[in-house]
């Protein structure tokens, strides 16, 4: 044995003595706190990835720096995962050895009246005897040990049961949390009304599954969009209700079955739930060549950049030659002023029209590098006609035509698995129930000694819960009423 | 009556209970400058509560019709909007306004808490004045991610929590207050009215304790809520993000006094600090923020 591996054994002792110290722990949990600070200052990439670009445009460098300290991922950074990796360990290690200690203190007797009562905050004289202060103690329920001239008495054991029911249920929540995101998945799909959504990977826009899940193990189940209406209110604009209707189907070789999706009311296919989170209008197009050959037919979903649904969108057709992309708005309801131009003045379809401007050239759509479905890159193109077309209408350019036949709307569905989901939620009720327990009920201890013929009582409330002065003195009452 | 009148008489109703307030408030100030008593010989002044016991009476009285006008404002906003009155930041400013002066109230029936009377008579005023002038909105039905029956619970116990945390918060104020002051020597007369440092210190304490689960409740019906609305129990939106501050405060002021023994001024500044982060919340993250809890302008 040497010396050097002896200090490395009673340094790593330190370490997690000091780690584990509810100290240290509190410590944490404020870091915690401060820590997610910045991340509800700085734009985050999972929720406003549009917002963080803004920032890389207007200052690069700032940005850039900013970005090496995760400012724009705070909550999936390496610095916010120490400190919470850190409070989870020093939680279990603070936890489960008091756990323990606990279960044999359980069982134990009150520990020993203190010497001298006399100076205590609550100390009480009373003529009884200590029989009879024994027989109250225990018609009361406390537990009682006792010598010769004395008794210690507790009650409300329950408090330290609730204190660890509370923090062993935040390591549940903690555990939860953790298994849905590495067990679990997240996607979204743009689905138009008519169309049938299969559940596999390929048919989802954006799809990000955890470490350990498996794309293999999707659910094969089908949503076809039947209808989709939303009501707005005339002045305002403002939403008053979205309805999906839908046919489901769990399998693929299982029964239909008609269904309604509103935004607090999601789809569930076992541990998977489908949410409705955006809608659109699509416009329906057909694109011919100038021999009047179709060379691109159907709904092209358009992004809506407002609460009255102006929408813009790109209408790529590679294949004619030249190639040919429209720059297009849609406007539900168009109108039009000095300020803004064209824009939608309400969210439904009223008086619909799409812009198209159309150009010509290299879509680009070959280079590999993955493209916006909304938007072209026009630098090496040419624009050769620009129009604003209504429903049934066609526009004929250079090299071909464009009709607008129809629109329909689309609805981004958000699928979520989230096994972990259960276990945040038990934990986070029985965190409720031992906090309840834990603050609410009174831990204390009472000591009685007899001194010269008449008794001293005195108590102590171990969680500085008022009442222990009335609960003596209501005890001296009735040992005084017995008489 | 329809929509619209109950709307109007929620609004009138508003407006009679800022006048009540002011007189109230008023009452409370006459209280506070008039109970000294000067001794004809010396001159000084020496705090006699006797003399205002009228004044006293008379702002405490028009506290509960102020109180009870607020309360059947907020009623009658509901009515006119068929809902809970809590869609948007003016609904969530008179509900908490009633809120806190009916914790007042109630808590005032076990404690004398009259001394409390001049600084929420201002509070209240404060905050129904910027309601009813910068944050007004007319009663109109809620957006579709609103329309569930979560928003009553999550929003209803987020609210109690909040006019309980104020509470708190007053009281922790007033015990630093005093606390300077006896630090520098004895109170004053006019000090003498408040109760002692060890009364305030508890009570403030023992509001938190009573709230905390109830805050923590609040945040995770928000969590079951959005899971239902939204496709995730947790985002980190800056509302969550601050409401988990919120609770991480108050969580390490309740350890600092249970385990750590903390007491007296660290724990007033530390309930105080935890109290800001809340109304941080509430104020800079709907008017100034981002994030999903946002809607329909406040």
């Amino acid at each position: 044995m040497s010396a050097p591996e002896l200090g490395t054994t009673s340094l790593l002792r330190f370490l997690w003595r000091q780690l584990t110290s509810m100290r240290t722990a509190l410590i944490l949990l404020l870091l915690l706190g401060v820590a997610s600070i910045p991340g509800s200052i700085f734009p985050q990439r999972t929720q406003s990835p549009l917002k963080v670009r803004e920032y890389f445009d207007d200052d690069p460098n700032g940005a850039k720096w900013l970005d090496r300290f995760y400012l724009f991922d705070v909550y999936g950074s390496p610095w916010f995962s120490a400190i919470y990796l850190l409070l989870f360990i020093s939680l279990v290690g603070c936890v489960l050895p008091r756990s323990f200690h606990y279960f044999k203190e359980i069982f134990k007797a009150p520990p020993a009246a203190p010497s001298i009562l006399n100076t205590m905050e609550s100390f009480q004289v009373s003529p009884a005897s200590l029989e009879r202060a024994e027989a109250w103690l225990k018609k009361n329920r406390f537990r009682i040990s006792k010598t010769s001239d004395s008794i210690s008495a507790e009650k409300g054991y329950l408090r330290e049961t609730g204190n660890l029911l509370f923090h062993l249920s935040l390591i549940v929540v903690l555990l939860g949390i953790a298994g849905s995101s590495v067990f679990g998945m997240r996607g979204e799909a743009i689905v138009n009304v008519g169309e049938r959504f299969i559940n596999t990977p390929t048919n989802y826009d954006n799809l990000t599954p955890g470490r350990f899940f498996s794309l293999e193990s999707l659910p094969t189940f089908t949503i076809r969009v039947n209808n989709f209406s939303a009501t707005y209110d005339r002045k305002t604009s403002q939403a008053l209700d979205y309805e999906l209707k839908v046919t489901t189907k769990d399998s693929l070789d299982s029964s239909e079955v008609n269904q309604i999706v509103k935004v607090n009311k999601p789809l569930t296919f076992g541990s998977t739930r489908v949410y409705l989170q955006a809608n659109g209008y699509s416009p329906l197009v057909t694109v011919r060549d100038s021999a009047g050959i179709v060379k691109f037919e159907g709904p092209v979903p358009f992004l809506p950049q407002d609460s009255n649904l102006s929408s813009i969108g790109a209408i790529k057709v590679p294949d004619m030659e030249p190639q040919i992309g429209f720059v297009s708005s849609f406007f539900p309801t168009a109108a039009r002023d000095e300020v803004r131009g064209g824009f939608s003045s309400f969210p439904e379809l009223l008086d619909p029209r799409l812009l198209v401007s159309v150009w010509k050239g290299d879509l680009k759509m070959d280079d590999g590098v993955p493209q916006s479905i909304y938007r072209i890159d026009t630098t090496d193109m040419e624009r050769i006609g620009l129009w604003a077309l209504s429903i049934g209408e066609s526009y004929s350019f250079e090299v071909g035509s464009i009709t607008l036949n129809g629109v329909v709307p689309w609805v981004n569905l958000q699928v979520v698995r989230d096994p972990g989901k259960q276990y945040a939620l038990i934990g986070s009720i029985l965190a409720i129930v031992g906090l309840l327990i834990s603050l609410f009920i009174r831990q204390r201890r009472i000591w009685v000694r007899e001194v010269g013929g008449s008794l001293e009582i005195a108590g102590l409330a171990l969680n500085k819960l008022p009442g222990l002065e009335d609960e003596i003195g209501k005890m001296i009452q009735e040992l005084g009423d017995q008489k | 009556m329809s929509q619209s009148d109950w709307a109007y008489l929620s609004n009138d109703l508003i407006y009679a209970a800022l006048a009540l307030y002011a007189l109230s408030f008023l009452s409370y100030t006459y209280e506070t400058a008039f109970s000294l008593r000067a001794n004809k010989i010396s001159g000084d002044k020496h705090l006699d509560r006797s003399i205002t016991t009228k004044s006293r009476k008379v702002a405490s009285i028009v506290f509960l019709l102020a109180t009870a006008s607020l309360t059947l404002a907020v009623i009658a906003r509901g009515i006119s909007a068929e809902r809970i009155p809590l869609g948007n930041m003016y609904e969530y400013s008179i509900t908490g306004a009633m809120t806190f002066a009916l914790a007042y109230l109630i808590i005032g029936l076990k404690y004398d808490l009259s001394w409390l009377g001049l600084p929420s008579s201002i509070l209240i005023l404060l905050i129904l004045g910027t309601a009813i002038t910068l944050l007004y909105r007319p009663s109109a039905p809620l957006v579709p991610a609103l329309q569930s029956s979560w928003l009553v619970i999550h929003v209803s116990s987020a609210i109690l929590s909040g006019g309980i945390f104020l509470l708190s918060n007053t009281v922790a104020g007033a015990y630093l207050w005093l606390d300077r002051i006896e630090r520098k020597g004895e109170r004053g007369e006019f000090a003498k009215r408040l109760p002692s440092l060890e009364t305030l210190d508890q009570l403030s304490y023992r509001l938190v304790a009573f709230v905390f689960p109830l805050w923590t409740f609040a945040v995770i019906s928000g969590a079951i809520w959005a899971e239902a609305a939204w496709g995730r129990y947790w985002g980190w939106d800056p509302k969550e993000t601050w409401a988990f501050i919120t609770w991480i405060l108050y969580a390490s002021y309740l350890h600092a006094r249970v385990t750590a023994g903390w007491k007296g001024r660290k724990a007033a500044w530390l309930c105080l600090i935890a109290g800001s982060s809340y109304l941080f919340n509430y104020v800079y993250i709907n008017v100034w923020g981002s994030g999903r809890h946002t809607y329909s302008g406040l």
